[in-house]
């Protein structure tokens, strides 16, 4: 493909979902984009530039997007963010939330839904120990083919094998032929949206924890900003955000800061908002403003010591 | 170094996973049934050991019994590597002591996963 036709895409796509694709993702085009040119009765990545070039057409263009942005998704994946969930968040908010027992838990990039069920084998795991509780799981995605995946529960044999206990499997799973189906309990805990990031988030509502993992990477520097200062007013003074492993908030902005005990692990940062003092300022004030119970903070190791 | 038993009839099998856990850091032994299998447990507990299923003179679940009967026997970390992929069968193999399950076909994303996933890696 051209340099010209390269650009083109990665202008459009971004526009249209703020997602910056860099000349590294050039190797997705032609696997990615020939499937989509093929369902519009063409045969190459080049045919289909031209036929977008020429008329505007919305329904193409979200194709192309779709098809370019989705990722791949495994059960668990990275093992710690659900590890911090199970051994740290909920053991503190058993301690700290008194007779608010609701649980509001964003995925912000559902994808085909491993990482909201991951999260709901984690509460139904925990079940015992969280009378009177309920949860409520939002699955948010910019691509509906991934959504109706996701809406199935349906797995390959293949699928269920990346990151999934096979106690889980046996415990959470029935098995059709070649396919694995979750099981109904764990399917109705989570609810499916499509969304996009560069979107209002007011209408999403409040959240206890908002897992945003492994999609601030596509998006250029102001984008990561403005979706992670605008996350973090959704979240409850005491809730928590996730980040992939390659992602960070140092640098970008200082609505969020770390836990220096538990990596890619975020929590709301009042002290500093705003004073643009991210850094210095909070590490000094991370253990002084810190509301939460020490008795909690003292157990936090495990989670931490196994990445 | 840790040490990783391959019980599988199939050569091509045991080369394959040979070569995925040698990278990472396993060092191998292999064995084609599973009194051979046993046998080599008997003079010496591997870390782990990945275990077929269907295999001549003694299958991956017989050996896996007996495994677990010897002195010494809980010590393996039991993987099984098969084409048996039904609930009956996953079933059988957890309740006789097996600690992760792979359906065949397998690559080295799985095999590693599942390896992690029983704190092998």
């Amino acid at each position: 493909m051209n340099t010209d036709d390269f650009k083109f895409l990665v202008d459009r796509i971004k526009d249209r979902s703020g997602i910056v694709l860099s000349a590294d993702k050039g190797y997705l085009i032609e696997s990615r984009l020939v499937p989509v040119a093929q369902r519009n009765g063409l045969t190459t990545v080049e045919e289909l530039v031209k036929k977008m070039r020429a008329t505007p057409n919305a329904a193409l263009m979200e194709e192309v997007t779709e098809a370019m942005t989705t990722n791949e998704s495994f059960f668990f994946r990275d093992k710690t963010p659900f590890d911090f969930l199970k051994d740290y968040i909920v053991p503190q908010f058993l301690q700290s939330r008194g007779s608010n027992k609701r649980l509001n838990i964003w995925c912000a990039a559902a994808s085909t839904g491993q990482e909201p069920y991951s999260i709901a084998m984690v509460l139904k795991e925990m079940n015992a120990k969280m009378p009177g509780w309920s949860y409520k799981i939002l699955g948010t995605d910019l691509s509906n083919d991934v959504l109706e995946k996701a809406k199935t529960g349906t797995y390959s044999q293949f699928e269920v094998q990346r990151g999934l206990p096979i106690n889980l499997l046996v415990k959470y799973f029935k098995q059709t032929g070649e396919t694995w189906m979750i099981d109904p309990a764990i399917r109705a805990m989570v609810e499916y949206k499509y969304f996009n990031l560069l979107e209002s988030f007011a209408p999403l509502g409040k959240f206890d924890v908002i897992y945003l993992r492994n999609v601030l990477i596509y998006f250029d520097r102001e984008t990561k900003k403005s979706i992670l200062e605008r996350a973090a007013q959704l979240l409850a003074p005491d809730g928590y955000i996730i980040l992939g492993a390659a992602e960070t908030v140092i640098g970008i902005t200082d609505a969020l800061r770390p836990l220096k005990t538990h990596r890619g692990l975020y929590e709301r940062n009042s002290a500093a908002a705003g004073t643009g003092l991210a850094g210095k300022a909070t590490s000094t004030l991370a253990g002084a403003t810190s509301s939460r119970p020490s008795s909690v903070l003292k157990t936090s190791g495990t989670a931490a010591g196994r990445r | 170094m840790k040490k990783c038993l391959v019980v599988d009839d199939s050569r091509v099998i045991r080369k394959v996973a040979r070569q995925i856990l040698e990278e990472l850091d396993f060092e191998i032994s292999e064995a084609g049934d599973g009194q051979e299998a046993l046998e080599y447990c008997q003079a010496e507990m591997p870390d782990a050991i990945l275990l077929d299923w269907n295999m001549p003179i003694m299958s991956g679940i017989d050996f896996l019994k007996a495994l677990r009967e010897e002195s010494n026997g809980h010590e393996p970390v039991v993987v099984f590597c098969t084409t048996e992929n039904d609930m009956k069968h996953i079933t059988e193999a957890i309740n006789a002591g097996a600690n992760e399950y792979i359906m065949k076909p397998f690559d080295r994303d799985i095999l590693e996963d599942k390896f992690s996933e029983v704190g092998l890696v």
